[in-house]
């Protein structure tokens, strides 16, 4: 029931457009909402900077990987083997910097091929053998947790040698120190720096794609919202710069994840392959007449995961300094939640990076200032459900008011 | 005669933006069929909807009166209680059930939540009966064609003890026979008392049945005609519902033919799923530049298995014969090669195979070629906003903008973006299955003339439909295909809706 509205083309109101992008605002409101809740319910501890550098560490590997679930949901599958990836590949790292004493620049990359290779594993039954990617992960993992026992002998393995946990414990080195105005105050000045940086970036490259789609006569978000957001968005950054340089600096990990996610989000939103996963996820059949090769996009993007999952176990075996074989039991349940709780639909085609990340933060908040509240893990895991139902009934409630 | 048996008086019925109903009169006399017919966004479907309670009472202004009593229906199972009960264009049977059990689906013959199988099999028996289905009603539905399965609809319609029924395209997706069977089985129950809707495009088959039409536009009604006091013709019909005359249904062209484009010969294929059986025999065709050919024939003759064996292999297998284009041979075994070799497929089904409905217009148009859009597999969004706003004007397609979503355009407007896809990837041939099926006679008009100006350009069109006017309308030659078979080739001069069914018919009398 489309009337021809090609003659109004009059411009949609502010209210019009909040409702249309209500799921976006809304995910950004509810995470601004949730940190300021446990800010104050814990008397201020949440942001510590010692504890947002520990919320950072905590949670980056579950960012790192809703990062390729959000690709996998979006195509229109699910990857359940992800917790047991992080465990085989924290066991096999182990054996081959403690036993075999390999050097971490050897073993890295060796453990991102590796898990390339069990993603490909798990690729092949559901792209071209078309079994729905539920079960075959679900076989992948029970297989490679099976295969971690094995590996490991069910003996845990550490600790790591230093250059290996650097990945996940270490700092970027206050090069910029003699920038530094108030050494009392800031211990390290690239953090601060890099956030001014970033921020200031962002805020540029913002108001020039405005003007450039002014000119090109495609639909810009109205001003007040570009404004509201970049100011929500850089004072938070800012301020979390700021903690953060009053304390250790930038974790490498941050360094690592925020690259993934730009990374990430230039391929989802600009590139080929990118839209491919969109089309796809969103009317497969469509796409393979429109000439896409559906299999091997499918194919690649559980490799995509599975070299990811291997990051993100390198990064927790090397935090806990061992591994052990019950390394990342549950962790796919997070990642998957975040990625739903994140505007992702379980049917395919609709997802954004930037909603998973968020998704993926939110979790991470309610997971530490829960614990810090001294909240037992049995209620976290209540609450926790609670929210991803709340989050999901939201997308749908919506989706229906908007049919009318 | 005159019995009124269902009034609906000043309907009106907004959605957000958008006045769908603005106060609508419908008049049905008890036992008549009477035809509801509109272009596509007229309001036809959102008429019955009010009537059978899908908008409840008190989401739209108006009143229904229904037996003499004004009604107002809260939900469906109101309205079916009353004898109400609407079929939609999208059958609502489950495919992995048998046909006693989606007969009596949510309203099973059952004591204390125990079904009583014998009982319900005896009554399916007599429904089947009645509808003239002669299948066991045990077969799933999924076993049985589409034509069939709009019998067990009305069945089950029937075991509900209908007064009024109402059908929103039923025929669309039938062949002429089952067509005929459907309009024949509507007339035998009209002489036994029941009252019936249809909803339709088929402007011929209305004609054959029909008691009285009432037309809509725009979310108004026009006017009501009755067929027995005055003589309705299609172009009185066709009149009212687009508001203008329309001369001719089809713009007129000047065919200059040229070489040879693509050739298929002894295209052999094996049916996709049961894989001893041979599907596609020796067919053999040619399309030329600037050429319009149709290929005729009933459903499941295997005019889209054809085009889709012959498209990447789509369909079907062990597959067997020579594809050439200028007269070379092109490898057209994967979907992109065939891209390649300079062929394109408009489906049949634009929303499951030509769309990705949640996608706005401009991702959809480049989809088919993003490389041409973009370096080093990045996209430049400019270049794709400026190439999916030169289709959108040059097609005319309606809409607020690029972005919008393809589910929210209307039919017509939805196959233009189909086109344009296809267009983006500079084919020299293009296949377009069914491309005006259910949308509505502007919207076809201008799909006909798109095809024009493609083979004023030098581009070759095969062109498959089931709708025999439009092939008659717009080919230059027609081949007409029976049981997996090309049976004839008709020149322009032969073509007729006579002679094509002739080949089909004197095809099946030698098999």
């Amino acid at each position: 029931m489309v009337a021809d509205t090609s003659t109004q083309t009059t411009k949609p109101s502010i209210g019009d457009y909040l409702r249309n992008n209500i799921r976006e605002y809304g995910l950004l409101v509810a995470l601004v909402i949730i940190m300021l809740f446990f800010q104050f319910v814990t008397n201020g501890v949440l942001f510590r900077p010692v504890n947002i550098t520990n919320l950072v560490l905590q949670n980056s590997f579950i960012v790192i990987m809703a990062l390729g679930m959000l690709l996998i949901i979006v195509a229109g599958h699910i990857d359940l083997s992800v917790g047991s990836i992080v465990a085989f590949i924290g066991a096999i790292s182990a054996i081959m910097l403690v036993k075999w004493g390999l050097p971490a620049f050897v073993v890295v990359p060796a453990c991102l091929v590796v898990g390339g290779i069990m993603g490909a594993a798990q690729g092949y039954w559901v792209a071209y053998q078309k079994i729905p990617a539920f079960i075959v992960t679900l076989a992948g993992m029970l297989v490679f947790r099976g295969m971690t026992y094995v590996v490991l002998g069910g003996r845990p393995i550490g600790p790591f040698p230093k250059e290996f946990q650097i990945l996940s414990t270490g700092f970027v080195p206050d090069f910029l120190y003699f920038l530094n105005p108030s050494p009392d105050l800031i211990k390290n000045m690239v953090a601060l720096v890099a956030v001014l940086l970033l921020v200031g970036y962002a805020i540029y490259a913002g108001l020039r794609n405005r003007r450039i789609n002014e000119q090109h006569g495609s639909e810009n978000e109205p001003f007040i919202f570009f404004a509201i957001q970049m100011a929500v968005i850089g004072v938070v950054a800012l301020f979390i710069g700021f903690q953060l340089s009053t304390y250790r600096g930038l974790p490498n990990v941050l360094i690592v994840m925020g690259v993934l996610i730009a990374l990430y989000t230039f391929v989802t939103s600009r590139s080929t392959v990118g839209r491919r996963i969109y089309a796809m996820g969103g009317n497969e059949k469509a796409a393979k007449l429109s000439g896409i090769n559906t299999e091997r996009l499918t194919f690649y993007a559980f490799v995509n995961m599975g070299a990811l999952a291997a990051l993100a176990g390198m990064i927790i075996t090397a935090r806990l300094n061992s591994a052990t074989p019950k390394a990342g039991v549950g962790f796919e349940l997070d990642v998957i939640a975040a990625c739903f709780i994140g505007g992702a639909s379980a049917s395919g085609g609709v997802g954004k990076i930037t909603g998973a990340v968020i998704g993926a933060l939110i979790m991470g908040v309610m997971n530490n200032g829960m614990s810090i509240m001294g909240i037992g893990i049995d209620y976290q895991q209540l609450i926790k459900g609670l929210v991803l139902l709340a989050a999901v009934f939201f997308d749908v409630y919506n989706k229906n008011k908007g049919k009318g | 005669m005159d019995n009124i048996i269902l009034e609906m008086r000043g309907i009106t019925k907004t959605f957000p933006g958008v006045k769908a109903l603005d106060n609508v009169s419908f008049k049905v006399r008890e036992g008549e069929i009477h035809a509801l017919v509109g272009e596509n966004g007229a309001g036809k479907s959102t008429l019955m909807k009010v009537l059978s309670g899908v908008y409840p009472a008190g989401t739209y202004e108006g009143e229904i009166h229904y037996d003499g009593k004004l009604r107002q229906f809260s939900t469906i199972s109101d309205s079916e209680d009353l004898g109400i009960i609407i079929i939609h264009q999208e059958l609502a049977l489950v495919p992995l059930l048998s046909i006693a059990e989606n007969i009596f689906l949510g309203n099973e013959v059952a004591e204390k939540g125990i079904i009583h199988w014998p009982q319900t099999f005896a009554r399916t028996q007599e429904l089947l009966k009645k509808v003239g289905l002669n299948e066991s009603p045990a077969t799933l539905i999924t076993d049985i064609g589409v034509g069939k399965q709009q019998l067990v609809e009305i069945a089950k319609a029937l075991s509900k003890k209908v007064r009024l029924l109402i059908l929103d395209e039923p025929t669309a997706s039938l062949n002429e026979n089952d067509s005929d069977a459907l309009l024949k089985l509507l007339m035998e129950f009209r002489s036994q008392g029941m009252t019936s809707i249809i909803i339709s495009h088929k402007l011929n088959e209305i004609k054959k049945v029909a008691d009285q039409i009432t037309i809509l536009r725009d979310g108004g009604t026009v006017e009501t005609l009755d067929c027995h006091k005055e003589e309705v013709g299609e172009d009185r019909i066709i009149n009212g519902m687009v508001g203008r005359a329309m001369e001719d249904r089809y713009p007129p062209r000047e065919p200059k033919i040229g070489d040879t484009l693509l050739e298929v010969k002894n295209w052999n294929v094996y049916h996709q799923h049961h894989r001893d059986r041979q599907f596609l025999h020796d067919v053999s065709f040619k399309v030329r530049a600037g050429e319009v050919v149709g290929i005729a024939g009933l459903m499941g003759a295997g005019r889209t298995e054809t085009a889709m064996s012959i498209f990447g292999r789509s369909w079907g297998h062990k597959i067997t014969g020579d594809v050439t284009m200028r007269g070379k041979p092109v490898d057209v075994s994967t979907i992109p090669k065939a891209i390649k070799a300079g062929l394109a497929y408009v489906t049949e089904d634009r929303k499951q195979l030509g769309l990705v409905l949640i996608n706005n217009i401009m991702h959809n148009t480049t989809l088919s070629n993003l490389g041409a859009v973009s370096s080093n597999g990045v996209i430049d969004e400019r270049k794709e906003a400026r190439v999916a706003s030169d289709y959108r004007s040059k097609l005319r397609i309606r809409s607020h903008s690029i972005y919008q979503e393809a589910v929210n355009l209307s039919g017509g407007n939805q196959q233009k973006v189909v086109l344009s896809k296809w267009l983006f990837t500079n084919p020299e041939v293009l296949i377009l299955d069914e491309p005006t099926r259910g949308i509505d006679i502007g919207a076809k008009y201008e799909i006909y003339t798109i095809i024009n100006q493609l083979a004023a350009e030098g581009k070759g069109i095969l062109m498959i439909s089931s709708e025999m006017p439009e092939l008659l309308g717009t080919c230059d030659r027609i081949y007409v295909m029976n049981e997996g078979r090309i049976v004839a080739e008709l020149s322009k001069e032969e073509a007729s809706q006579e002679s094509i069914m002739r080949a089909i018919m004197r095809s099946g009398e030698k098999h």
